[in-house]
């Protein structure tokens, strides 16, 4: 097995190279995705490999990216659009919510809209306004539009890979901060047998209580847990992986064994994935629950100035507080 | 206002500001047919094109059957809507000419994107006039196959249809499509109300950088439901083109003949490379908005009885009467043709039935998805619990 230790951002720049070079009808299109490769370079060198028809610098305009991008699906090709920010990713939601999402159901499964969307989301770089918001609920919210997002190199690599070949539209959020953080990619893994891009996965077995996150909360979970079992606490993780439609059965599975669920996530929780995350483990697994499931989350605030961010996020410590409260219920 | 002063403008007749005039003037635009039926034989454009259109007697009566048959299924469905057969309708009267011009105009290759109200197009591509009926009727949402008839879905978010035009025009020159009288070229349909949106102004910009082969047509119907064009503008809306970098053209949408001829001409130019045309259609929404509205409390009588002098029918008939192309024989079979595929569309939506309720969770998803699974599931065993319930 071939394994190279990459960035998830690298492993995702070689993933949307494989994209390209198995199937010509997958473009890239994006602002300033060509010569400069992305701000984050995550499709560095690929306009020099595989031409300005193939990965197209765009008006900047997001809305206008994602419409013409519908046309283009209409047409038969496979389009691949960065969003530069998550914050950006407003001008574009009327085509993302009423043409993206509604175009298969309109034609009643005629036509298909095998798009990705690519959105690097979420804080802790630092940014100005707008370079640090976690918009996922405003997707998962909608029909017709699936969301997933990757938390580790490896699954950056294959599941990239794996949104761009399936027909369903998908939201594909990138943890941005963890653009830079290296793990073992397995390159050669035959993409056929790869695990499933709508499926949660364990990403640390334990017994005490089950903590859930996706994308760049994942890292921060994991971390917790390593801290909790120095504690004697043995922490499982799940890294949901899909947060629309969401695939709870490992889920259920883990909170029936533990009695105890905490969910992460960087965005707020006033009608965010954790309360819903939290309704259907209290519906499926209301007697094996030691506690009410809790969350821990942005606040409810916009995103703050960047010198308080730390504070705004869930980190390693809020967790650890939340888990000593399901325990002290 | 007496009818027989066709030429005249609105300008006027209205208590307007002086900002008004400059786009409810006399236009300048492209004319070959007069209201009054008078053949023009070429107009040159401000680019030195010349327009002109070589129709057999043949292909006249043609162009006169579409707008009697076009007008009348519309004024059908309007029927159907006030029976309680259709939840709704968009009716096109007083675009006849303008849809059935650049429709014509379309080559078997070229593909449309429309708006919700281009009936008149989709009939000119030869598509069974029941097939948007259902979306009207509630049935469905459109339920067609855009390529499998060179016709996208009616698209009811104003504007956002030209985006998806422009993007498909972009992959017919990647896909080497354009080039030669088998070249491919795209056409999108939207309104006046929609050249203020953000979308609009948008597909013109990728259109003019990525040198799409489309055409924008723009039916200026004066009117965005009870807005008029003065809302949304104060230059003519052709002239816009020009600050994106393509040409823009006027023509008098209600003269079938030079909307024919400007529309080839600008869908032969974007099939061979030359990039985007703005098309200004003059022309007026006869009647209201839609089903739901009332433009009795926004415009008055003599402004559209202006509008009814110019009819795009009426000068069409006066030519074909003048230039002996057509007599009183092939007048009344057009009317009893026209007649006859009305009563037919009626029979069909009469006989449309009603969607089981448990389809409504049919292609949200090409893959599927468990959640729905379930859902679907769930609605069942509940439905299934009521007696007599059938799905």
């Amino acid at each position: 097995m071939a394994t190279e230790t990459l960035t998830l951002g690298k492993a995702l720049n070689i993933g949307l190279r494989r994209a390209l070079e198995n199937d010509p009808k997958v473009v890239i299109m994006g602002e300033d995705v060509g010569k400069l490769g992305g701000v984050f370079r995550i499709t560095d060198g690929l306009q020099k490999d595989f031409g300005e028809q193939r990965v197209i610098d765009t008006p900047l305009a997001e809305s206008g990216i994602i419409g013409t991008a519908v046309g283009l699906a209409i047409r038969g090709y496979r389009p691949v659009c960065e969003i530069q920010f998550d914050g950006f990713v407003y001008p574009a939601y009327d085509q993302i919510v009423s043409q993206v999402a509604k175009m298969h159901y309109r034609s009643r499964g005629k036509l298909n809209i095998p798009m990705v969307i690519r959105i690097p989301f979420g804080g802790g770089i630092g940014a100005v306004e707008h370079h640090s918001e976690s918009p996922e609920a405003y997707f998962a919210h909608t029909a017709g539009l699936k969301v997933v997002s990757c938390a580790s190199p490896q699954d950056a690599y294959v599941m990239i890979q794996q949104a761009i070949a399936s027909d369903d539209p998908i939201v594909f959020l990138e943890p941005k901060r963890r653009y830079w953080e290296k793990g073992q990619v397995d390159l050669d893994a035959p993409l056929a047998e790869a695990y499933p891009l709508q499926a949660a996965r364990v990403a640390r077995p334990g017994t005490d209580a089950t903590l859930l996150a996706y994308g760049p909360m994942v890292r921060t979970c994991l971390d917790a847990a390593t801290a909790a079992a120095e504690d004697g606490r043995d922490l499982e993780v799940i890294d949901l992986r899909t947060l629309s439609p969401l695939d709870l059965g490992a889920v259920y599975e883990s909170v029936r064994r533990t009695g105890r669920a905490v969910v992460v996530h960087e965005a707020p929780s006033n009608v965010g994935l954790g309360a819903e995350i939290a309704a259907r483990i209290t519906e499926e697994c209301f007697y094996s629950l030691e506690s009410p499931v809790l969350r821990v989350t942005g606040f409810d605030t916009p995103y703050p100035a960047a010198r308080v961010e730390e504070e705004y996020l869930p980190d390693l410590d809020r967790v650890l507080d939340a888990v000593d409260r399901t325990f002290g219920w | 206002m007496a009818k027989g002063d066709p030429g005249a403008s609105t300008r006027g007749r209205r208590a307007a500001p002086r900002s008004r005039k400059a786009v409810t003037g006399d236009p300048e635009l492209v004319q070959l047919l007069t209201p009054a039926g008078e053949r023009i034989d070429s107009v040159t454009g401000p680019d030195g094109t010349e327009y002109r259109v070589d129709f057999t007697d043949e292909e006249y009566r043609g162009l006169y059957r579409d707008l009697v048959i076009v007008r009348k299924l519309d004024a059908e469905a309007t029927a159907l809507q006030r029976q309680g057969e259709l939840g709704l309708w968009a009716s096109l009267l007083g675009q006849e000419a303008a849809q059935v011009g650049s429709g014509r105009a379309l080559r078997a290759q070229d593909m449309a994107f429309p708006t919700y109200r281009e009936h008149g197009v989709l009939y000119c591509r030869g598509i069974d006039p029941i097939m948007p009926l259902g979306l009207f009727r509630g049935v469905d949402q459109g339920g067609w196959d855009p390529n499998e008839f060179k016709f996208n879905m009616y698209t009811i978010v104003i504007g956002a249809q030209t985006l998806h035009a422009t993007g498909y025009a972009m992959g017919v020159t990647m896909d080497g499509r354009t080039g030669g009288e088998n070249g491919e070229a795209v056409i999108a349909y939207f309104g006046d109300g929609a050249t203020s949106q953000g979308d609009v102004n948008e597909s013109f910009v990728w259109a003019s950088v990525f040198n799409a082969p489309l055409v924008f047509f723009c039916q200026n119907n004066q009117y965005a439901i009870s807005e008029p064009l003065e809302r949304q503008t104060r230059v003519p809306l052709y002239r816009r083109a020009a600050g994106f970098g393509f040409p823009g053209i006027r023509v008098d949408g209600n003269d079938v003949l030079a909307t024919y001829a400007v529309t080839r001409h600008a869908l032969d130019n974007a099939r061979n490379g030359q990039g985007p045309t703005l098309i200004e259609a003059y022309t007026y929404r006869m009647g209201a908005h839609t089903t739901s509205d009332d433009p009795t409390r926004y415009r008055i009588a003599s402004e559209v009885e202006a509008w009814q002098a110019k009819d795009p029918i009426a000068r069409m008939k006066a030519f074909l009467e003048r230039a002996k192309i057509a007599d009183e024989g092939f007048f009344a079979d057009v009317d009893e043709q026209a007649r006859r595929e009305a009563i037919d569309l009626r029979e069909r939506v009469l006989a449309m039935p009603d969607p089981k309720p448990v389809t409504m969770f049919d292609h949200v998803y090409p893959n599927g998805s468990p959640l729905l699974d379930e859902q679907r599931a769930q609605f069942n065993k509940y439905f299934d619990s009521f007696e007599g319930s059938a799905h």
